[in-house]
């Protein structure tokens, strides 16, 4: 299974080839991106200089460009497609149709990946996207259990992928608007959920408040760990109690479910995090790298080696081990 | 990583206590030079931070009774060396001078240090974030750098320097991991 690696900078593309990556995704500073955070992500001539160094190393560079094109605005979403492939990038990662239509009538020849912010999460969607655009790969949706991921797996015609470690959203992907709610931007318009400019923290007798816009998200009492502003993982009062209403803030870890995965016929296994430092990047990529190794030669897998890197420094296997049907 | 089995080092508490009472004028022009350095290169810093270079931010070591306000400015960057950060800044990052130092080199990651509380974080949260990620695109190796104008003693005055601070050394070059 090949594994595929984040990279929000140059510089975390450059680590994540040395440390072994198969292929590394990557987008442009702009909102064509579903990672469009202050100081993130590649220039034109930097997504060039990055591609042709990742090639030097025999690594592919996907590119992605995920979020949905804004009506009257399309040409920003095609300009982007147009200089990835110039770039010479290995795969574009597309969510909206539209750029889709594009990529495939413009650049027939470009291999082109449904983005999980599409939420192709059964067959019959993945079939419209490799019917009406020639998808070679689809990332599914962190909403599926290990074996409707197999189900789809045998029923499509093109490669799966899902993503093994990093953030995990709690609702369906490219469809959920909680973000919007809160602050007007969301991860698929804007590229950008919980925007750095709505959140704010501060320090209350000891505790540390986070508040996304008008909305207090949680509070972490001294010595417990911390999590991200966003409202799919906030504590609130209600009347039952205080609670996690939504999801608790953990992070996705899917190395126990590696066998079933490989077993279920999923092509390439994804890291997220484009947004994190190169120092999460380092240690995941050359963890998972270790985790593969030992999967191929029937080793032990390495247990919960990445807490430390986790949202709240808990893990979970997401709907991968679903059991409440 | 719990929260309380942290793997930061902190500054020995008599060195804590030395800068107490030492001079800050020194250590401000050390810096000076060194903040000029970096200006030099690493221009890209400052292509990241874009907006963002007109703030101030507090780093607030909190094993040290010392702080810095950094102003980022692209063409005249400044830090100063304070007792305590003033009020008029945009955003404090603080943590023991370890974390600050590894997140700069790239041996920490500023999300994990924030969810196991090993850094705070207040103020202009876009301004943090593209600082954040600025530093790290730009591989400053900030202890390094800033002993780099020692010529042959820099090597051991760095070594020095690390195990005083409790830093992480930067392997990556020795990886081959460099060259970003």
């Amino acid at each position: 299974m090949e594994l595929i690696c984040p990279a929000g900078t140059p510089a975390a593309l450059h680590d994540a080839v040395a440390v072994g990556a198969d292929a590394i995704y990557c987008g442009f500073n702009d909102e064509t991106n579903a990672r469009n955070f202050p100081g993130l992500n590649f220039s034109r001539e930097e997504m060039r200089e990055s591609i042709a160094h990742a090639h030097r190393y025999g690594v592919n560079v996907l590119v992605a460009i995920n979020t949905f094109a804004r009506a009257g605005n399309v040409e920003l979403w095609q300009r982007a497609v147009d200089d990835a492939v110039e770039a010479e990038a290995d795969a574009l990662i597309l969510a909206d149709v539209g750029v889709m239509d594009y990529c495939a009538k413009t650049h027939p020849q470009q291999r082109l990946h449904v983005s999980v912010q599409a939420a192709a999460a059964n067959a019959d969607s993945i079939r419209f996207y490799v019917d009406s655009f020639n998808a070679k790969r689809v990332v599914l949706p962190r909403v599926l259990s290990v074996q409707e991921i197999a189900a789809i797996t045998r029923e499509v015609q093109c490669e799966t992928e899902v993503f093994i470690f990093g953030g995990l959203c709690v609702m369906e992907e490219g469809r959920c608007s909680l973000s919007s709610y809160a602050t007007g931007k969301s991860p698929n318009m804007d590229g950008v959920c919980s925007p750095a400019g709505s959140i704010q923290y501060r320090e209350e007798n000891g505790a540390l408040v986070s508040r996304l816009g008008d909305f207090t998200i949680n509070k972490f009492a001294k010595g417990e760990a911390a999590a991200y502003p966003t409202l799919c993982k906030g504590r609130y009062q209600t009347d039952e109690g205080c609670g996690y209403l939504f999801e608790d803030p953990a992070s996705l870890d899917a190395t126990t479910m590696l066998p079933e995965l490989r077993a279920a016929g999923v092509a390439a296994l994804k890291i997220e995090g484009r947004q994190r430092g190169r120092a999460y990047i380092e240690r995941v990529v050359k963890t998972f790298k270790e985790v593969l190794s030992a999967l191929d030669d029937g080793r032990p897998l390495p247990v919960d080696a990445l807490r430390g890197l986790s949202e709240g420094q808990s893990n979970t296997t997401g709907a991968y081990k679903k059991t409440w049907r | 990583m719990s929260v309380s089995n942290s793997p930061v080092s902190r500054m020995p508490a008599p060195l804590a206590l030395a800068t107490r009472v030492l001079p800050l004028l020194p250590l401000q022009v050390l810096l000076g030079i060194c903040l000029r350095e970096i200006r030099s290169r690493h221009p890209r810093i400052f292509d990241r931070l874009g907006s963002h270079t007109g703030k101030r931010y507090g780093l607030d070591p909190s094993d040290l009774p010392i702080a810095f306000v950094l102003e980022p400015r692209r063409m005249n960057p400044r830090v100063t060396v304070v007792r305590t950060l003033p009020s008029n800044i945009d955003a404090r990052i603080a943590g023991p001078l370890s974390a600050l130092i590894g997140m700069t080199d790239g041996s920490y990651d500023g999300d994990a240090l924030f969810f196991s509380r090993d850094i705070e974080i207040d103020g202009d949260m876009e301004a943090v974030v593209a600082l954040r990620n600025a530093i790290d695109d730009s591989r400053v190796d900030f202890l390094k750098e800033s002993v780099a104008w020692f010529g042959p003693l820099a090597t051991p005055i760095e070594r020095i320097l690390r195990s005083i601070v409790g830093a992480q050394p930067a392997y990556r070059e020795e990886m081959g991991v460099g060259g970003g």
